[in-house]
């Protein structure tokens, strides 16, 4: 979930502090079968990890490591944390930090005490540390662990000015459709490969009397992703680097043919839960939960999102891998697209002990750990499959690796805050009055490229 | 701001031209004890004001000066420009609501004998934070009538009033003999007595289907009749079945209208059975059938309150809620010090209840309100965290405010000049009301 930029994580946390409190709870509950199993699984993950990854001694050194992970997920990485301590004698101190991270770190360092690493959860965070001068390059050891076990695109995007700054610890999906089976089954339609196949699944669905989708319109970030993952696939890489960029304007004719084509299920009332202007009043985990909740009579039959989705479905009564069934994001042009998050370790103070940390943050031990905890996903392409706790995470965590070095870092997370990443403003808002009035497609693009244009420009 | 305000204390007595005070304080000893004071107030109120006022006059980066850049985007910049819009409409309408609610409700409560119980209810919103408010009014505003309660009632009243219909989604399926029309649905030809129709529709949910609703019969043809049947041409798990056919497991559509229509005219009605057959008079051979609108009327679903025109007004809605007890109980006290003899007096010489109200309640109220209604002025100039919580992310641009927009102008879209100039220019909003309030309040003492 936190692979989203910075400011929804804010926002929402206010919002639905109901939910999140529901989802903690919940969480617990998971996590504690998780434990069952990682029982099960005997000395597996625990002392007998085999060890692929040499790191020094570093009794007696200190480490602080800042994330924005609460929970379950906090829980789970600490236990990462431990292992690294086990096998150094290094104390290593979980730092909580509040969003947006950058401006966490910012005060930190001007307090003159930085953490030695942090995890920065966009791109654009990245190199904002570089160009302030707080990042320190990676040494050797971290970098031959990347070589060995990423896909170069993984390690491309933790690059500053050809440079390695980052280890892309944890990613996420963000090509996912999640469905509720039942539904799917009573409809008779089938989980589709090519967007046309889509538009049949959800007329079958509409057919049987149950609305096809939920989109999360009160939220922005879900709707840039869903435009995404649509131009990602149609107007394929290059050109989504070129957006992501601004080096293309939006008013590019892609762009036009991607909400065209978006247009064909948005621009539908009878395809969205509480129509067009019920949509946007939905927030993401709403989106989720009218989802798998109400039998087999959901408020809606589909929920685009990432892999973070479990967390929501987590609130309901539906079962992943039973009840809540989940297929690629449909190619709409030749291939498939996959979008993806994460979040890259960076070092802020450099240091043996800190280099280690990254060192062993690369390796697959770290990250076999942490899978098999559930609710997580690597970028690492040497976390055996198995590693994860059910199929659903399986099938996701191998569509990711397979993409190979085609996947594409979300594009909303690349841009400037500004554009990319403030409720109410920018591509969020542009996206959302498109979905008000999805029949307006040259409206809304000239929006965007007012917004873009400007946010881009200052770039401040 | 609020420290702003705190910052006009009041002044201390006038210099005297000796060494010592009236009191005999020397002025080391005075200086001394003023010092804790002064450092903290210094350090926390006027040191950020003369520090946001400086930044207001560099860029985003905060090296490079920018002159007055800062101020001419807070009068050209659109979402500045709602904010300052909806700050006027709140600073207008959320005191005077407030107050006005706050007078009645003091008024009244002082004639009833369970009034303190009344109070007691009416002031326990202050006791909750701006935040768990703001949660709790997101909930009642919410748009499902299941959950949000406004929406509830105003659903349960409409609903009353105008029935919604059994088949509200349906709509044809692939190869249709039927195409929208009007908001109904009419088919493509005439039909003729002695030939049964087929009226298939797809889309309504199984569970919303009427209770009277049986399993779907093919009609039968009689001679001088049209018949026929209208029922969900849609098979759980196996998708339409047989195209156009009645397959067993298929429900009729009990209850539907159906209209004989030849030019323009109804020449015969009739309601489907349980099973969805129907029955037409001779006079409708060669009509074309329609199933009026009124099958299909959608299900109200109540009014937008956090949409873009309504969210503004919701949002002071839950404002007044909270404060409209501040404002009673402040009013209440200031009614407890009106002389009673005032009242009895022009009660005696015939003036009606309203009239007592109107020329001597309020007349003597008057500085209490005024106070009142300065205080939330302020405090409305300042409205942040309902904003900031209400207003779903697709409608907070159009319940901006100016302390949201300078939160998201300095924090989300990290522009910290224009996020200052936006705080100076609250300051100087806030100024003249202030200066009202601190010259009321010496008046007051001098008194």
């Amino acid at each position: 979930m936190h692979s989203e930029s910075s400011t929804f994580r804010t926002h929402r946390a206010v919002t639905t502090l109901t939910a999140l409190l529901a989802g903690a709870l919940v969480l617990t509950a998971c996590s504690g079968g998780d434990d069952d199993k990682k029982k099960d699984d005997g000395g597996a993950s625990g002392g007998a990890t085999a060890s692929t990854v040499t790191l020094p001694k570093l009794d007696g050194a200190r480490l602080e490591v800042a994330a924005v992970w609460t929970g379950a997920e906090q829980a789970n990485f600490k236990k990462v944390l431990a292992e690294f301590e086990r096998r150094t004698g290094a104390k290593v101190t979980f730092v909580p930090a509040q969003d947006p991270i950058i401006n966490f770190l910012g005060s930190k360092i001007a307090g003159g005490q930085p953490p030695d690493v942090a995890l920065l959860p966009q791109p654009g965070a990245i190199k904002q540390a570089v160009d302030k001068g707080w990042a320190k390059p990676l040494g050797p050891e971290a970098g031959k662990e990347l070589a060995e076990n990423y896909a170069q695109g993984w390690q491309d995007i933790g690059k500053v000015g050809g440079k390695q700054y980052g280890v892309y610890y944890k990613a996420a999906n963000k090509s996912l459709i999640w469905y509720n089976a039942k539904v799917f089954e009573n409809a008779g339609a089938q989980e589709p490969k090519t967007w046309k196949d889509l538009l049949t699944a959800s007329r079958a669905v509409y057919d049987s009397g149950v609305t096809p989708f939920s989109v999360a319109g009160a939220d922005g970030w879900p709707l840039t992703d869903w435009f995404e993952n649509v131009y990602l696939s149609q107007a394929g890489p290059e050109k989504y680097d070129q957006l992501a960029q601004h080096k293309i304007k939006w008013t590019d004719p892609s762009v036009k043919q991607a909400l065209t084509t978006l247009a064909q299920l948005w621009g539908k009332k009878d395809y969205l839960a509480g129509g067009q202007t019920g949509a946007l009043q939905t927030e993401f985990p709403q989106s989720v939960t009218q989802t798998f909740s109400g039998g087999d009579q959901p408020k809606s039959a589909m929920v685009y999102e990432g892999d973070f989705v479990q967390v929501n479905i987590g609130e309901t009564k539906a079962k992943v891998g039973t009840d809540a069934k989940v297929f690629p994001f449909p190619a709409v042009g030749s291939a498939a697209p996959v979008v993806s998050g994460g979040d890259a370790a960076v070092i802020l103070k450099d240091s043996k002990a800190a280099q280690a940390l990254a060192t062993f943050l690369a390796s697959p031990d770290a990250a076999t750990i942490q899978a098999k905890l559930g609710g997580y996903l690597s970028p690492n392409k040497n976390v055996p499959v198995s590693a994860y706790p059910n199929p659903v995470q399986q099938k996701i965590a191998k569509a990711l690796v397979a993409s190979g070095d085609d996947f594409r870092f979300d594009m909303s997370d690349q841009a400037p805050q500004a554009f990319g990443g403030t409720p109410g403003k920018g591509e969020w808002k542009d996206l959302q009055d498109f979905l008000k009035n999805p029949q307006d497609v040259a409206g809304a693009q000239a929006k965007l490229e007012k917004d873009a244009a400007a946010a881009y420009g200052n770039g401040s | 701001m609020a420290s702003a305000a705190a910052a006009g204390a009041p002044p201390g007595p006038a210099a005297p031209r000796g060494r010592k005070s009236v009191t005999g304080t020397r002025r080391t000893v005075a200086a001394l004890f003023l010092l804790p004071a002064l450092v903290l107030l210094g350090a926390l109120v006027v040191y950020p004001i003369g520090y946001s006022l400086v930044r207001s006059f560099y860029n985003a980066s905060g090296d490079g000066f920018a002159g007055f850049d800062n101020y001419k985007t807070l009068f050209t910049d659109d979402g500045i420009r709602t904010a300052l819009k909806n700050n006027v409409l709140w600073v207008v309408f959320a005191p005077t609501v407030a107050t006005a609610l706050g007078l009645v409700f003091a008024v009244l409560t002082e004639r009833v004998r369970w009034g303190t119980a009344f109070k007691l209810v009416v002031f326990m919103p202050m006791a909750i934070s701006m935040l768990a408010a703001g949660i709790i009014f997101r909930l009642v505003y919410d748009q499902d009538p299941d959950k949000g309660v406004a929406n509830a009632v105003w659903v349960g009243v409409h609903d009353t009033f105008a029935q919604s219909s059994a088949f509200p989604k349906a709509h044809p399926g692939r190869d249709s003999p039927l195409v929208a029309q009007g908001g109904g649905f009419v088919t493509r030809t005439a039909v003729h007595a002695g030939r049964p129709v087929a009226l298939p529709l797809v889309g309504v949910a199984p569970d919303q289907l009427p209770d009277g609703a049986a399993k779907a019969a093919a009609a039968r043809p009689e001679p001088g009749k049209v018949t026929g049947t209208t029922w969900q041409d849609f098979t759980r798990g196996k998708g339409v079945g047989r195209l156009g056919a009645p397959d067993p497991s298929e429900v009729g559509y009990a209850g539907m209208r159906i209209e004989a229509v030849k030019d323009g005219t109804v020449v015969a009605s009739t309601e489907a059975s349980g099973d969805g057959t129907f029955t037409l008079p001779a006079a409708a051979d060669g009509a074309v059938l329609r199933l009026p609108a009124s099958n299909f009327r959608e299900p109200y679903d109540g009014v937008d309150w956090l949409g873009p025109a309504l969210v503004t007004p919701s949002i002071i809605g839950a404002y007044v809620w909270m404060w409209a007890g501040f404002a009673m109980v402040l009013i209440a006290a200031g009614l407890a010090g009106v002389p009673r003899e005032l009242l009895e007096a022009a009660r005696v010489d015939g003036a009606t209840e309203w009239q007592v109200f109107r020329k001597v309640t309020v007349p003597l109220l008057a500085p209490v309100l005024a106070v009142v209604v300065v205080t939330l002025m302020i405090n409305v100039l300042k409205v942040f965290d309902l904003v900031f919580i209400i207003a779903p992310g697709s409608s907070q641009d159009d319940a901006n405010v100016l302390a949201l927009e300078l939160y998201r102008k300095g924090f989300a879209e990290g522009r910290p000049g224009v996020a200052s100039a936006i705080s100076v220019f609250l300051l100087l909003l806030v100024i003249p009301v202030m200066l009202f309030n601190i010259r009321r309040l010496r008046r007051e003492v001098r008194r």
